[in-house]
């Protein structure tokens, strides 16, 4: 296989670069997009098919202890759901939690080539590395718990400032992780060493500590905004799922002050009513905050209907559930840094709670007027698996097909919402910017997401046709670093996919600190502790250091 | 090498405590332990007594071979079998783990680990059930009621008191042992019940009555007197225990192989993770196996992230299925179904049972380990391979699934279990003409 490669006649989305399905040529050349290559390059005549850089999730659970606990756990949701052996390419088993080798085929099939992992404690970071490394084709990196971190909490209380910033950045070194990533701020203190409680204000003081969620919530959005990482702090919000916890997740916004951060899984986050009771819709005060707020982005965290698996770092929330369904359940706490829930679950047209969640998302897409900050995902395999995205796409660019599947589910639900009275349409355009250019851009990857002269040729081809689910289902071509992984619907090539992480500098005496802490707390030794170089294969370290305001 | 080279921070590998903090001093001719400060009597054991002895790399039918060939005749074994199996690997790295799985995916066979006949019903019962569990250093800092259910930690796991459970010392539990509950369930009194608060000796077999007495008082339900006849544990005793565990700040159950492997099995397991799961509507509760192996636990999780399933796996057909009963070791074996056997730092052949063994010895078995065992005297194939954390570095999972990185000591003359299956891996898509990158 040469390494030039040059597709012709397709009708190409790029809209980083402005390029809005104009018929244009695209070359490759050593992995990367160039101005031009030589005639005898390899050709691939894209007519009648749409090109698009390759699809960039930026918020999946697919590697890792707590992803693996939850694949051990379903036996029930494999069996149904295999992927034989292509040649040297791996078997394994797909269902809502598929094997590693599954995720990155299936990832790659739908004309994904970059997922982050969105919930890894430090402690599970060398796991996660592992498993990553079994996830072919896709480029992949994780984001850090740090939000319940017993030692980080301290610091915070005891005011010592420029020492939590050094033990953030130190634990972002140690750990290879790409992003800070906050869960149920305050809760696991509560959780772990107050009988299953949880705390459900921004100012409630966390229990073992003098500080509060909000406290918390402040230094992480400061922290990754003064140490420059290429994407900011990424929140999941306290009171996921409970009624009426819009307002907690607009305090959060308001606590970000201006400056940037992330709110993740965002639909979860935008319930009205009160506490207990039905949820009502709240996406338009959520989606009023946003657009007026440049430095907030989400992802919505689409629920749909069918098989999930709930698997969060948010132990408490699926504890409330399995005493709702009294089905399987695993918690699993990691020393000083997290806990852990997975429950199999199922979301269903006909319940309400369900159909509110699947409208809610919906109108969060809708209503939002800049589409660069209210990116695709269902929080896989949380809200459903990643292997929905193709109906969500259908979902947002067909009217009549939404209104069809609202029709099906429970009216009182879609009732409370606004769902059958918007008409938009996502233009492929909009799709190509919520499920690629704006992903990449809020994870502040300047070579992913578009088709640029240097952009990394991570690039789909799909067939033109009428129905959306179907188009996305399955790209003819999924080019990854240049190289044809999928070739007319076949598996041509194996490729590995990158690491991505940060490395933001620190005074190396934070050690000073942390060391006594890892002796009286940690039931490992500090100097096993750190992951080293040898857990990835091929790295990517993303600059970091301009300071954001 | 002159001078007594020390290893800080090694990590033993001995049992499934994977204690990470072990002193090791090398001899100065660099090929023995001389001192492994903080290990217990049988890390002490493991290291010390560990001396590169002059065995051949390979043996193939008893011949010395070399390497090249004895993996080729290993492969050419594997290809030609129409059900080869792949067993054993809770004592090696997980790198190499992860190329026996690929072995079994390219040769369609059936991978299976030491898990299915220690806690594989405990697998089974987690499927069934889930489980609340912690990591160690969790149950360090917070269990204030420790339960031991079916183990014996002082004589099986000497430092799991001392690191991790009844003994240490901790943040929030300032003075260890004594602001902790100890309670300890078993069949005899051992010399850890001895050391336990609160011992409570169960009629041989009745685990699972007593498990199920516990879960009808903490819901509040009845449970008659005639439990002490079935069980001999009087129901007050049984009263009294769950009072302590609804009331403490935080509780762990520990289980061994006493529960998962006695009358009841899987069935054991699934009670014991319900209590615990129950006992969450009280107090933070949790449960965790006790694992033997240094890596069986990462065998766990090797075999599960790359097929979906924990142990006892086959892809005859090209994609994992999952049985126990019908793809575990003993039972494709017993059942007489493999024609072929590749074993990875196990005997089989000295612990298995006789319809088992005996179907063994009628089939072409490779086994790759550091000293002859029963298994490698009755091998077509045996590899002598380097000790993984003394001679081998790699990564290895302790029994709550913590990930730690291993320091070996010093070198030895023999190739790694890695090195070897990777050979292998790699003949074997020769013979079956994949392509390594290319697919098609």
């Amino acid at each position: 296989m040469g390494s030039e490669l040059k597709i012709i006649n397709g009708r190409v989305y790029d809209p980083i670069n402005d390029i809005d399905g104009e018929i244009r040529d695209v070359c490759i050349r050593d992995g990367k997009i160039v101005e031009s290559v030589a005639d005898d390059a390899k050709v691939i005549d894209a007519a009648g098919k749409v090109v698009m850089p390759g699809g960039v999730d930026m918020h999946c659970h697919i590697a890792g202890h707590k992803v693996n606990l939850a694949r051990k756990f379903q036996p029930e949701d494999h069996r149904h759901d295999v992927q034989p052996r292509v040649g040297a390419l791996r078997s394994g088993t797909g269902g809502t939690v598929p094997s590693t080798f599954t995720t990155g085929y299936r990832y790659a099939t739908l004309g994904y080539t970059t997922a982050m992992e969105a919930a890894v404690p430090p402690m599970g970071a060398r796991h996660t590395l592992e498993e990553l490394h079994d996830t072919p084709v896709v480029d992949k990196g994780f984001y850090l718990l740090l939000a319940n971190n017993v030692c980080l909490n301290q610091l915070l209380e005891q005011g010592r400032h420029a020492e939590f910033r050094d033990a953030v950045a130190w634990w972002l070194n140690k750990s290879k992780a790409y992003a800070i990533k906050l869960v149920n701020p305050g809760g696991d203190e509560p959780w772990k060493g107050r009988k299953n409680s949880n705390v459900h204000d921004l100012d409630q003081p966390i229990s073992g500590f003098d500080l509060t969620p909000r406290k918390i919530i402040k230094a992480l959005i400061d922290v990754s905004n003064d140490l420059g990482l290429p994407h900011p702090a990424h929140i999941h919000c306290n009171n996921l799922g409970h009624s009426g916890n819009y307002a907690t997740t607009l305090e959060t916004m308001k606590t970000a002050d201006g400056r940037r951060a992330h709110i993740t899984h965002i639909q979860f986050h935008s319930y009205g009513g009160e506490v207990g009771k039905n949820p009502t819709s709240a996406a338009r005060q959520i989606v009023d905050y946003i657009n007026e707020h440049p430095n907030i982005s989400a992802d919505v965290g689409q629920v749909m209907f069918g098989k999930a698996t709930i698997m969060t770092a948010d132990a408490p929330l699926t504890w409330l559930l399995r005493n709702m369904s009294k089905d399987k359940w695993i918690n699993a706490d990691t020393e000083c840094e997290s806990g852990c829930g997975i429950i199999p679950f199922s979301y269903q047209e006909h319940v309400y709670t369900h159909a509110i969640q699947w409208a809610i998302g919906l109108e969060l897409f809708l209503l939002s007027k800049d589409p660069w900050r209210m990116v695709l995902s269902t929080d896989h395999p949380n809200g459903g698996s990643f292997e929905n995205y193709p109906r969500l796409i259908r979902l947002l660019m067909d009217k009549p097909f939404r209104d069809e599947q609202a029709k099906r589910a429970n009216p009182k639900a879609i009732a409370n919402t606004s769902l059958l009275d918007i008409d938009r349409e996502f233009t492929m355009r909009e799709i190509v910017i919520v499920t690629r250019a704006g992903p990449a851009r809020l994870l502040g990857l300047e070579n992913k997401g578009h088709l640029g002269v240097g952009a990394d040729a991570d690039i789909t081809i799909y067939d033109e046709m009428e129905d959306k689910e179907a188009m996305f289902n399955a790209a003819r071509y999924v080019i990854k670093g240049g190289e044809l992984f999928i070739d007319n619907h076949e598996f041509r090539f194996d490729h590995e996919g990158s690491v991505y992480h940060v490395s933001p500098s620190y005074n190396p005496e934070i050690e000073r600190v942390l060391k006594p802490f890892f002796e009286d707390y940690y039931s490992v030794q500090f100097e096993n502790y750190p992951v080293s170089d040898h857990y990835i294969a091929r790295g990517v370290t993303v600059p970091t250091g301009q300071s954001q305001p | 090498m002159s001078e007594a080279k020390t290893i800080h921070n090694a990590v033993c590998t001995f049992c499934g405590c994977v204690c990470d903090d072990i002193e090791l001093v090398v001899a100065p001719e660099g090929k023995s332990i001389t001192r492994a400060g903080n290990a217990c009597e049988l890390g002490r054991a493991w290291f010390l007594e560990h001396r590169i002895e002059d065995y051949p790399v390979a043996l193939v039918d008893g011949k010395e071979a070399g390497l090249e060939e004895a993996v080729d005749a290993a492969a050419r074994i594997l290809v030609e079998a129409r059900f080869p199996a792949v067993y054993g690997l809770s004592d090696t790295t997980c790198e190499a783990q992860k190329e026996a799985v690929a072995i079994a995916d390219f040769v369609n066979g059936n991978i299976d680990t030491t898990t299915s006949v220690c806690h594989g019903p405990s697998g089974m019962a987690f499927q069934g059930t889930g489980e609340s569990t912690a990591s160690l250093g969790e149950i360090k800092n917070r269990a204030d009621f420790i339960l031991y259910w079916g183990g014996n930690p002082v004589e099986a796991h000497p430092r799991h008191f001392e690191r991790y459970s009844a003994k240490a010392k901790a943040a929030y539990l300032p003075g260890g042992r004594a602001d902790r509950t100890i309670a300890m369930v078993d069949v005899r009194k051992t010399r850890s019940a001895s050391e336990a608060d609160i011992f409570l000796q169960v009629r041989p077999g009745s685990d699972f009555e007593v498990l199920w007495a516990l879960r009808a008082l903490v819901r509040g339900k009845y449970v008659d007197d005639s439990i002490e006849a079935r069980t001999g544990i009087s129901l007050e005793t049984l009263q009294d225990l769950v009072e302590r565990m609804k009331n403490c700040q935080f509780g762990v159950i520990f289980f061994g192989m006493g529960l998962s492997m006695t009358r009841g099995r899987h069935f054991n397991v699934s009670a014991l993770l319900a209590l615990a799961t129950d006992l969450n509507a009280f107090t933070h509760f949790v449960a965790n196996p006790v694992r033997g192996h240094g890596n069986v636990t990462g065998a766990d999780n090797v075999v599960s992230w790359q097929t979906g399933y924990p142990f006892g796996v086959n892809f005859n057909r090209g994609y994992p299925r999952f049985n126990p009963g019908e793809f575990t070791t003993v039972d494709v074996l017993a059942r007489g179904d493999a024609d072929a056997l590749l074993v990875i730092a196990s005997d089989p052949a000295a612990n298995f049972p006789r319809r088992a063994i005996e179907h063994l010895k009628t089939i072409p078995v490779i086994t790759l380990d550091p000293k002859p065992t029963r298994t490698s005297q009755l091998a077509r194939v045996a590899f002598t391979v380097a000790a993984y954390g003394i001679n081998v570095p790699g990564t290895v999972y302790r029994m709550d699934n913590v990930a730690l990185p291993l320091r070996p000591a010093f070198d030895s003359p023999y190739p790694c279990d890695e090195e070897i299956l990777r050979a292998i891996k790699e003949r074997v898509c020769e013979l079956k003409g994949i392509g390594r990158r290319e697919v098609a």
